[in-house]
């Protein structure tokens, strides 16, 4: 009988999303020194070279801007945002269906993926006018929802349907041989192996979620809408003001990419690659 | 009673002939293994009983039942070249992962699981992930899993090719200790003369294109198997005996000139 010594074994990974953090505060810190010092050149060229304001005011007066108008700005910016964020959530959320239907019956996929593949090539946003028309002159959130989630559901779906069909053979054999069902197949396969690339998807659609709300709002909307506020304020000539509400669009942006990042690291942490 | 019966069995793929008429009958408790230069189709020969490929002709029986219906009832355990563990389970749920498929019940799945690492001597590593674990490790992990549910039958294909021979040494070991505590029937594809000749009760001899059986040997050395098997004069001799039976399978490659004379002189 030998006696099996465990060699070079890693430990098992341990610690929350706290630690994760804190051991990449020092990876972070190049990249904060490059903004700070980017934001200062920034500063430091405007008042330079006399850069008129419309063409690029200065970080410091859109700053001061945004605190100045900040209950204007998170009113519109929150109205905006849960334009992104339903029209992320339904359109993901279909799009993820449509790649498991489309996934189980392979014909489905072969006669409707080439669509799918040329639909996530062409500019969905310039369909823009035309939904603002289809729901109540878009005065509504719904318009800006239904651009949003057409935007986001490409992507998701091509992405979520590359990776359940990337499955490595053996791993279906070794399913096969205890006769799983597709479900199981499914559940305990298919669905792990494509969640790194659901998420992926998820993550480009974050972004283009807030590019279909806002430049959906350029195309009319109500004065409560962050890409009315952006347009109007550009109109009357007052551009520290548009550049806040510029500002704001990015940070929520951000957020969201953010947040579906987080739940990626939740989601994945068996992974070798998100745990070392 | 014979666990695995194969019968006239040939398998082609498009033109090119994998198996020609095998005939095969392994018995419950036996330790057969498969040897044979690589393209003789022993990998092919091990999925057709496993019904994970279907055979062009020919007929396989095991356990009683057509190899279909067997592959339903789950009677056999199967162990790869890669050990095809899940990266998204630990170590315990992937060992769980047959057992959750027959429904076993959380209390009887973990109480199994602890039993089989134990057997497998990976006592401690449950919460590990498949990714941690050396290469060695990783493969008794699927030997584990195989073995969970109590098969009758345990399919292995060349399960410890990837590995250095001090740990496939150690394997071959663990193999047969497992073999001799459960009692079941073990098919074993293998390229290694010695470790064929080292852990089994019969080797089947098989020669390339087509893939067929040239001889089946006896393996008479007593049990059980230790480190010193190794060095007994009738494990050379036995090793010698399949060396030639491989050699007489490939008597034209031997006979042929080097691929480099060949193509000066065509």
């Amino acid at each position: 009988m030998t006696s099996a010594a465990p060699v070079a074994v890693q430990p098992v990974p341990r610690g929350g999303l706290g630690r994760l953090v804190g051991r990449r505060l020092v990876d972070w810190l190049p990249a904060a020194v490059v903004l700070v010092g980017g934001i200062a050149a920034w500063q430091g060229l405007v008042v330079a070279l006399h850069v008129q304001q419309f063409l690029l005011p200065k970080p410091s007066s859109i700053a001061t801007t945004f605190w100045n108008n900040r209950s204007e700005l998170w009113h519109a910016g929150w109205f905006t945002f849960q334009e992104a964020l339903g029209g992320f959530a339904i359109g993901s959320s279909l799009a993820i269906l449509v790649a498991l239907v489309l996934a189980r019956w392979r014909p489905l996929s072969a006669a409707l993926l080439p669509y799918a593949i040329a639909a996530n090539a062409i500019p969905i946003i310039a369909f823009a006018p035309i939904a603002n028309q289809w729901f109540a002159g878009g005065l509504t959130k719904s318009s800006k929802i239904f651009i949003a989630a057409v935007l986001c559901f490409f992507p998701v779906l091509v992405n979520t349907l590359r990776g359940l069909t990337s499955v490595r053979p053996q791993d279906l054999e070794l399913m096969h041989s205890y006769a799983a069902g597709q479900v199981s197949i499914f559940r305990r396969v298919r669905i792990p192996t494509a969640l790194p690339f659901i998420f992926s998807g998820l993550k480009v659609a974050t972004v283009l979620a807030m590019i279909g709300a806002v430049v959906g709002e350029y195309f009319g909307g109500t004065q409560e809408q962050l890409g009315v506020l952006i347009l109007d304020r550009t109109r009357i000539f007052q551009f520290p003001d548009a550049w806040a509400g510029i500002a704001l669009a990015c940070l929520l942006g951000i957020a969201l990419y953010v947040a579906v990042s987080i739940a990626e690291w939740l989601a994945l942490r068996w992974s070798p690659s998100t745990s070392a | 009673m014979s666990v695995v019966r194969i019968e006239g069995v040939s398998k082609r793929f498009g033109n090119v002939t994998a198996l020609e008429d095998i005939d095969v009958s392994i018995a419950e408790g036996e330790f057969v293994s498969l040897i044979g230069p690589s393209g003789c189709g022993k990998s092919t020969l091990l999925r057709i009983i496993g019904d994970l490929i279907q055979p062009t002709d020919g007929n396989i029986v095991v356990n009683g039942k057509p190899a279909r219906k067997a592959r339903i009832d789950r009677d056999y355990g199967i162990v790869f070249q890669d050990p095809v563990l899940y990266d998204w389970r630990t170590v315990a749920k992937n060992v769980a992962l047959p057992l959750e498929m027959a429904r076993w019940s959380r209390q009887k799945r973990a109480a199994r699981v602890r039993e089989m690492l134990e057997l497998v001597e990976l006592t401690g590593f449950e919460d590990h992930r498949p990714w941690q674990l050396s290469g060695g490790m990783q493969q008794r992990v699927s030997i584990a899993r195989a073995l969970s549910f109590d098969p009758a039958l345990l399919l292995m294909d060349e399960p410890f090719g990837a590995l250095d021979e001090m740990t496939r040494e150690r394997l071959n070991m663990e193999v047969l200790r497992i073999w001799e505590q459960s009692g079941s029937t073990i098919v074993f594809v293998t390229h290694s003369i010695a470790e064929a000749v080292f852990l089994s009760t019969r080797v089947v001899v098989m020669s390339a294109r087509p893939g067929r059986i040239t001889s089946v040997i006896p393996i008479d050395l007593p049990q059980p198997r230790t480190a010193s098997t190794r060095e007994e004069p009738r494990f050379f001799e036995l090793v010698t005996q399949v060396r030639e039976a491989l050699h007489l399978g490939s008597d034209l490659d031997r006979t042929a000139p080097a691929p480099e004379t060949q193509e000066a002189t065509a």
